[in-house]
């Protein structure tokens, strides 16, 4: 059923182009447009670094996504492995000779950018397990030596990351990897046994954490509790979504972030000052977008030929969602503060390259959907 | 892919999609949950989160309020607000304070106390409230600031508003004067405490503190948009504050600094009283100080030079000073036997210059002896003596009945002063309350003449003088013009037909009790006597006191019926007269100054339509008639050609209304 569309692996560039999706790539337009604006709203209505910077990236990025959807999903599949590698090594010199900033070591200076390879460990990790899994049937995937090798592939990452320290990449790559896990039909006692083995083991694992994400852990059940320290972020930005009301307070008009009682505005609480200015009305259209974009993936990955196609975008699709639903929750006061960025919106260079590296792929699956890979 | 590759796949790809099915109905319900949350947030609780937004940006800032300014009788402003240049510090603004103020030490020669004094203030309040560094600059400190600015980072010379006295010390002890409000200020006035800024200064004593409400005004608010830091941002808007209440004073400025003039290198008082409306045309006490040295902060020497003054600047003598009338008792000692029926007028009793009473001599202050005199002659020329009779014959509890009807003994403006005091007329119950011993029969001797226990301000011989030189009436001394206050004209009326209806009264019957008798009488400006006689004749004997030859103050006369007046001298000794000094007969200036005798005088006039009552008091100024008298006669030529001026100005404020 499947080899009956087997032939017509190669096709023109216009056939290729003409494949392209492009509800997909409109939607990811808008809303870089919507994250640039965003961005000359953080910088107080004014044409500067932050805004600038975004732009030159959003655009550069985006321009590298369309080249990198004509490489085939092919030499995509075949380097799987080599992408997980490199970045992992990537991982390793930061955490040796990584650039320090804010008290996490999680930098690595390339001379033309400093790159944060945890963010690109996120899109790594679905690469890699997509190809794993794509070879290995199904009655054969909950075999102890099928499941040991993706677990050992998702722990070095994740201690590495950790150890940085920066907790909340460290769960989005260890919930991106599950997801792939569990779409690839690991039997679901699997996650029962470690769910429960993890809510054992969480008083130990706090014990451990550092006191500031001890203190945030805390902060996120009763905010009130210290409205100018730990409590201070979840309460302004709070202030700042609920003030914001149907409409929003306007264009450049969010009294909160303009007066900077937003903190890390730029990033992580970027949604809180869209929220802000634009309301009710542009959080719901920001929302349709990016659900338009995940339904797209999906449907893009329903269409797919290879397993490994199929698996990195529905695994790309469900790790996409949560990266948004961690952000807005988070913002919305909803989990606890843990460093995530809100795909495309937030400012920071990695986080975006990761993500456009990703749609590339998605789109490479698009225009290759019938490449069967062996 | 091997052989049973079709179905396996099959069936992996089944799981796969059921697999992603159930991921996608997770975000659909997890999707559903930020939908609602922002819903929850943006629409729900909105007003809300708008006010804690509002609550996060704007804040207010208060500005001291503009005081009420005091003017006199004629207009001139007495206290008033003028601006200086100050130099203000808001911490939260200077990235290092500590050098700062090292600059600003050396730039303004700040002492190593005020220095400490600052340091401390700020740390007392809040970083974004403004630390007043100067309360006025010089202008060569403030050129000198401003050459300076560029370096002095967060130091702001500004033009502000403080309490000015022009009349410098000629109000000091009416007015009182302003300081920064203590703790105590705020808990006591609910007003102060509304209003307060840092660095508010308000009344501490006079009327500064008795009108504190009126005076206060509000505050203006200014409201800022503030970002996360507090730094002000941009000003949102500005709510004028009200001004403090304009008040007029009854006092007449000229009458005011000639008292002063008068009174130079005297401790005393001057009052001076419209006989009629009670208005205050001057009340004056002396030595006096200039207020504006207490604004911006005295210096220690000045302050030393104050305090340590002997004749105590500090106190308002005019109603805190206590001091035994003397002499000028004996008009009410006069009109309480004649109104008691105790002795007629022509009652004569011969004075030798002593008398004898159970073993204890008791002098006439004319040792040779006035003869034989009655009762004018004896108010007339002061006779001791007779007055040791008649106050025997009278009592001291019907005289303590008619002295405190005249105002003697009671506060003359209720509680409207915190310094003013009540003084003491003394009565056999007093005695036996206070000091818990039975009243001698030599005591109200010695009271007839008003020494012994009895002690009263000088303002209250002032009121009691011009009670009984309207005829007998109550009035009630005022200092505010206010405005629903009654006319003179009023006054005069109700005085008039009070005056008839008594006389009516009195033809129609004499069985009404004291109390029916007094309701037929309006409430304000009541008779304070039995028999208007009997006030005529104290009148008529003061008029001799003043005018007629052996009269104690016949040099202090005016033979110009312009200026014509009646008056009663005193002289209060402050200490027992030995019989040794008494055989020395020293000159006043041969006694050491706090033996000295206080000399005192009261007046009314012009006897022929009495307008003005006056006291004055001269702390240990010997004689009554050879200080005080002199300076009434001089004060009273001004009085009376102040007069017209004043009506007019009186008649024109009452077409006003």
């Amino acid at each position: 059923m499947l080899q009956r569309y087997s032939f017509s692996n190669e096709s023109s560039f216009l056939q290729k182009l003409k494949s392209f999706d492009f509800v997909l790539l409109f939607c990811i337009l808008i809303v870089g447009i919507i994250s640039s604006f965003s961005m000359y709203s953080t910088d107080g209505g004014e044409f500067l670094y932050h805004t600038k910077s975004h732009i030159i990236r959003f655009s550069v990025f985006f321009m590298m996504m369309i080249f990198l959807s004509f490489i085939n999903i092919r030499y995509w599949h075949a380097t799987g492995y080599i992408f997980y590698f490199f970045i992992l090594a990537l991982l390793i010199w930061a955490s040796f000779f990584g650039i320090t900033a804010s008290g996490s070591q999680r930098w690595v200076n390339l001379y033309i950018i400093n790159l944060q390879p945890s963010e690109l460990m996120k899109i790594a990790i679905i690469i890699c397990f997509a190809k794993f899994f794509h070879r290995i049937q199904l009655k054969n995937v909950n075999n102890l030596k099928n499941i040991l090798f993706p677990i050992v592939i998702l722990v070095i990452p994740i201690v590495l990351v950790i150890s940085q320290p920066d907790l909340g990449t460290s769960i989005l790559i260890a919930l991106s990897g599950l997801v792939v896990l569990w779409l690839s039909g690991v039997n679901v006692k699997y996650f029962v046994y470690s769910t429960l083995v993890l809510i054992i083991a969480a008083p130990f694992v706090i014990s451990f954490l550092k006191p500031y994400q001890k203190r945030r852990i805390l902060t996120f059940f009763d905010p009130e509790k210290d409205p100018l320290g730990a409590g201070y972020q979840i309460i302004q930005s709070k202030i700042a979504v609920g003030s914001g009301g149907v409409m929003g307070k306007g264009f450049l008009k969010g009294t909160q972030s303009y007066l900077e009682f937003l903190p890390e505005k730029h990033t992580d609480f970027i949604f809180t000052l869209y929220s802000e200015e634009f309301g009710f009305i542009g959080s719901i259209l920001l929302l349709i977008l990016y659900a338009i974009i995940i339904l797209r993936i999906i449907v893009i990955g329903s269409s797919s030929r290879s397993f490994f196609g199929r698996l990195f975008c529905y695994g790309f699709a469900a790790s996409l969602f949560i990266y948004i639903s961690v952000n807005m929750c988070m913002v919305l006061g909803l989990l606890p503060i843990v460093g995530s960025p809100l795909p495309i919106m937030s400012y920071g260079g990695s986080s975006m390259l990761a993500t456009m590296v990703g749609f590339a792929l998605v789109m490479s699956t698009k225009i290759y959907s019938r490449q069967l890979i062996i | 892919m091997i052989s049973s590759g079709e179905d396996s796949n099959v069936r992996k790809l089944s799981t796969i999609n059921r697999r992603m099915f159930i991921i996608s109905a997770a975000k659909v319900i997890v999707f559903g949950g930020i939908i609602t949350r922002l819903f929850n947030l943006q629409i729900n609780q909105n007003k809300k989160y708008l006010t804690l937004s509002d609550k996060n940006r704007l804040r207010e800032w208060k500005l001291p309020p503009i005081r009420g300014e005091f003017i006199d009788y004629f207009g001139n402003v007495v206290a008033g607000n003028s601006e200086v240049y100050q130099l203000h510090v808001v911490p939260e603004q200077v990235e290092n304070f500590k050098t700062l103020m090292v600059r600003l030490k050396d730039i303004l020669n700040l002492s190593p106390k005020e220095f400490s004094r600052l340091v401390k203030k700020k740390n007392s309040q809040k970083p974004w409230e403004t630390l007043v560094i100067s309360e006025n600059l010089t202008w060569e400190q403030f050129s000198k600031i401003n050459f300076f600015l560029h370096d002095l980072e967060g130091a702001k010379p500004v033009l502000s508003v403080v309490r000015d006295y022009p009349y410098k010390d000629n109000y000091t002890h009416i007015l009182g004067y302003v300081s920064e409000a203590s703790v105590k200020d705020l808990n006591e006035n609910e007003n102060v405490k509304k209003n307060h800024v840092p660095g508010l200064r308000v009344g501490k004593s006079g009327l500064e503190k008795a009108l504190e409400n009126d005076l206060i005004g509000t505050n203006s608010i200014q409201r800022y948009e503030v970002n996360a830091y507090g730094k002000r941002i941009n000003q949102i808007d500005h709510v004028e504050g009200i001004k403090g209440k304009k008040i007029r004073l009854t006092i007449d400025t000229e009458v005011q600094k000639y008292a002063n003039e008068l009174m130079a290198g005297k401790a005393g008082s001057v009052s001076v009283m419209d006989i009629y409306t009670g208005e205050l045309i001057a009340l004056h006490s002396s030595p006096t100080f200039d207020p504006n040295l207490f604004l911006h902060g005295i210096d220690s020497e000045e302050w030393k030079k104050i305090i340590k003054d002997p004749l105590k600047p500090l106190m308002n003598k005019s109603i805190s000073g206590l001091y035994s009338p003397g002499s000028t008792i004996k008009p009410i000692v006069a009109l309480s036997v004649l109104e008691n029926d105790v002795i007629s007028t022509k009652f004569k009793v011969y004075c030798t210059g002593k008398t004898e009473f159970y073993e204890q001599t008791y002098h006439c202050w004319k040792k040779k002896g006035h003869r034989s005199v009655n009762l004018r002659e004896a108010l007339k020329q002061s006779c001791d003596t007779y007055f040791y009779e008649a106050a025997r014959l009278l009592g001291v509890d019907r005289l303590n009945e008619t002295a405190k009807k005249f105002g003697l003994g009671e506060k003359v403006f209720d509680n409207m002063f915190i310094e003013e005091k009540k003084g003491v007329v003394p009565s056999t119950k007093w005695k036996k309350e206070v000091i818990g011993e039975n009243w001698y029969l030599g005591e109200t001797l010695i009271n007839g003449i008003g020494q012994g226990y009895i002690q009263t301000t000088p303002l209250q011989l002032c009121l009691m003088t011009a009670q009984l030189a309207n005829g007998g009436f109550k009035i009630f001394p005022k200092l505010v013009v206010e405005k629903n206050q009654k006319t003179y004209e009023e006054i005069k009326y109700a005085i008039d037909k009070n005056l008839e209806d008594f006389k009516r009264v009195k033809k129609d019957s004499f069985i009404e009790k004291g109390s029916e008798f007094f309701n037929k009488f309006s409430k304000s400006n009541y008779p304070l006597f039995r028999n208007p006689e009997n006030i005529k004749f104290v009148l008529d004997a003061m008029y001799g006191s003043t005018n007629e030859v052996f009269g104690t103050s016949y040099k202090s006369r005016f033979d110009d019926p312009k200026y014509k007046y009646a008056g009663k001298t005193g002289t209060a000794q402050v200490k027992r007269i030995t019989e040794e000094e008494r055989e020395l007969d020293l000159k006043t200036s041969q006694i050491p100054y706090e033996q000295r005798d206080h000399a005192l005088f009261v007046a009314f006039g012009p006897y022929k339509k009495p307008r003005y009552a006056l006291s004055v008091f001269i702390e240990h100024g010997g004689s009554g008639s050879a200080t005080a008298a002199p300076i009434a006669r001089k004060l009273f030529k001004l009085i009376v050609d102040r007069h017209e001026i004043r009506e007019k100005i009186r008649t024109s404020n009452l077409m006003d209304i």
